[in-house]
């Protein structure tokens, strides 16, 4: 994704950080109220999302039920909670293991250099060509159904971006100073990589990690509203939309909006958070694009 | 003008990419082929459907030999491709019909929602952009860049469930779905225009945020140069210098990387084509990835991929032609 920089002219005035503060603080409240609900709300409310009601099927929402009730009366707040939890599992596991190999890769062609990184930056244009979507459908289709092929292909279709950024960050790194005095003063090849190279690289990895979890959500979503993702016992937010449209056909909206509803929030949220991040790594680069 | 195009330069480039083209399509394919090989997929009891439970051992190995399951991952692959070439793509398992007839049916559908739809992009998002540049930090500015980010994060798929919801069944203007009316023979050009309306729209907006926040930052940029200055200097309305100068000068790196958005726009329309019934090609991505059809799957697969380069290609000759310092090495 391009980076939007932000001019000087941006920058001044007092109510300008104001609201930068304030977004960032949102971002965190959010961002823990969704972690707390997403940990703690199964193991204390003891309430069964499954549990179906139909005399309360498809209630407006209500104080009862807040986001009200889908069509065999289960309430959409706890599906949505359950449906979360799901989705951020799927996409935490993804971003990690994307991330694994991504760091992996980025740092190999980084600091082989010549032959290895001509192979490698191939690799990442070879699977850049693919939409990544249609990638991901491609292999779910053969591998479904469950869990992992999900992770699988929405892991092998995001650790690009992770790789290009850590080969660059290493290049970088290997021009500096301090690692020409490491290698001068004797330091062996691992000990230069993992004392002086690593610990520049982990802060960008991270943060590519970070960004890349509503990604993936959002990736998990697509597939699971298309049919090919999660089985509906493990619903996600997507497949939350999914089994919501022979309602909304039927003129009953809130099964569609809350569950993407749920997509959208976190991810801003995190992103805000991310943002606040990327500023204090690149002070210079002022990005605030998250997807 | 045109003479001064440097044909040679561009044609030099489409051809060294043609060449790395090949590879890329060579090793695509072979991997759409290792992954099958791969996964517990079998085809020939896809082929046999239900049947294939009471078929015997003898009827399934024959079956096996029949679709050439039996021999080793190299030689199908090879036979797929030199059929391809031939123009052969196999048979559609799940339309039942010849690959190469399923898309050349659809295609032109896709083509005609994709391009409405980037038409529709493109005009929304240099008019907010242009607005949202003009006074940085604005309410205005703030307004468009908060819904640039929400549109972001907002799944296609749920946009134009709730633009079904509101414009089908709550107004009932616009039709929920499909190419015609429910019962309708004939294609007729306006009933495929009312039904495009809600897919272009909803795959536009699905684009829209990348051409606000690029357009908003290059017109923003361009707003802080010189040439910008010096029309303000001679005094020119704030009118002319928007449109005249900051829009003309910021808004040519946004036209010439619309190429290299193919990728995202394969990804809305596998999104948006399913949700409205669209026949395009991506309903049928859909499709046959849901009832595993290998052939047609891994034709899609390959055209996408042809079409990614392609996108590729045009942008970056659009950018060499619109920045000469550029030019057409790559």
């Amino acid at each position: 994704m391009a980076e939007i920089t932000e001019p000087a002219w941006r920058a001044r005035g007092v109510r300008r950080r104001s609201t930068r503060t304030w977004r960032i603080r949102t971002s965190a409240v959010i961002t823990l109220a969704v972690g707390l609900a997403v940990l703690l709300v199964p193991p204390l409310v003891q309430l069964d999302e499954q549990a179906v009601d139909l005399a309360a099927k498809l209630q407006p929402p209500s104080l009862a039920h807040p986001f009200g009730t889908d069509d065999v009366g289960r309430d959409l707040l706890l599906r949505c909670v359950y449906g979360l939890r799901v989705s951020l599992l799927v996409g935490l596991v993804a971003a990690v293991v994307a991330t694994v190999i991504g760091t992996a890769v980025g740092a190999a062609a980084g600091a082989f250099g010549g032959r290895v990184d001509r192979l490698v930056m191939r690799l990442v244009d070879l699977f850049s060509s693919v939409p990544h979507l249609l990638l991901g459908i491609f292999i779910v289709a053969m591998f479904r159904p469950g869990v992992w092929p999900v992770v699988i292909s929405v892991a092998l279709t995001h650790w690009l971006s992770t790789a290009r950024i850590v080969r660059a960050e290493v290049l970088s790194l290997r021009a500096r100073p301090y690692v020409d005095a490491a290698i001068s003063g004797g330091a062996s090849r691992v000990r230069v990589a993992v004392r002086h190279l690593l610990p520049g690289v982990l802060p960008q990895a991270g943060l590519a990690a970070v960004l890349m979890v509503p990604h993936a959500v959002w990736h998990e979503s697509a597939l699971s509203f298309l049919g090919l993702g999660l089985p509906t016992h493990q619903a996600s937010l997507g497949t939350l939309v999914q089994s919501a449209r022979g309602s909304l056909l039927a003129g009953d909206w809130w099964p569609t909006l809350f569950p993407g509803l749920f997509i959208i929030v976190p991810t801003l949220a995190i992103a805000g958070l991310a943002g606040a991040w990327r500023e204090r790594l690149n002070p210079r680069r002022r990005s605030e694009l998250m997807l | 003008m045109t003479s001064r195009i440097p044909w040679a330069p561009m044609a030099r480039m489409a051809g060294r990419r043609a060449l790395f083209a090949v590879p890329v399509l060579l090793a695509v394919t072979f991997g759409v082929f290792a992954i099958a090989a791969a996964s517990p997929f079998d085809p020939v009891k896809a082929y046999a459907g239900t049947g294939g439970l009471t078929a015997s051992e003898q009827t399934l190995d024959q079956l096996r030999a029949n679709l050439g399951v039996d021999q080793p991952l190299i030689t199908r692959w090879w036979d797929w491709l030199t059929g391809a070439l031939g123009g052969d793509f196999g048979e559609s398992m799940v339309m039942r019909q010849p690959v190469g007839q399923v898309i050349g049916e659809r295609l032109g559908w896709s083509v005609l929602l994709a391009a409405t739809a980037f038409l529709l992009a493109i005009l929304i998002g240099t008019t907010l952009g242009v607005l949202a540049a003009r006074r940085p930090g604005g309410w205005l500015d703030r307004a468009v860049t908060s819904l640039a980010y929400g549109l972001e994060a907002a799944p296609p798929f749920w946009l134009g469930l709730l633009a079904v919801w509101f414009f089908a069944l709550k107004l009932g203007v616009l039709p929920a779905g499909g190419l015609t009316d429910t019962g309708s023979t004939v294609v007729s050009a306006g009933q495929v225009a009312t039904h495009l309306v809600l897919p272009a729209c909803v795959l536009a907006v699905s684009q829209l945020p990348w051409f606000v926040l690029y357009v908003r930052q290059s017109v923003g940029d361009a707003l802080e140069e010189d040439p910008v200055r010096g029309a303000r200097a001679r005094g020119l309305a704030e009118r002319t210098v928007l449109l005249g100068h900051a829009l003309r000068s910021g808004l040519l790196p946004v036209l010439t990387l619309i190429g290299s958005r193919v990728p995202e726009l394969i990804t809305g329309a596998l999104l948006v084509e399913t949700v409205f019934s669209w026949p395009g090609i991506a309903a049928a991505t859909v499709e046959a990835a849901t009832s595993v059809d290998f052939p047609l799957l891994a034709a899609l697969t390959v055209l996408a991929t042809a079409a990614v380069l392609l996108g590729n290609l045009v942008a970056d000759l659009l950018y060499g032609l619109a920045d000469p310092r550029v030019g057409f090495d790559g």
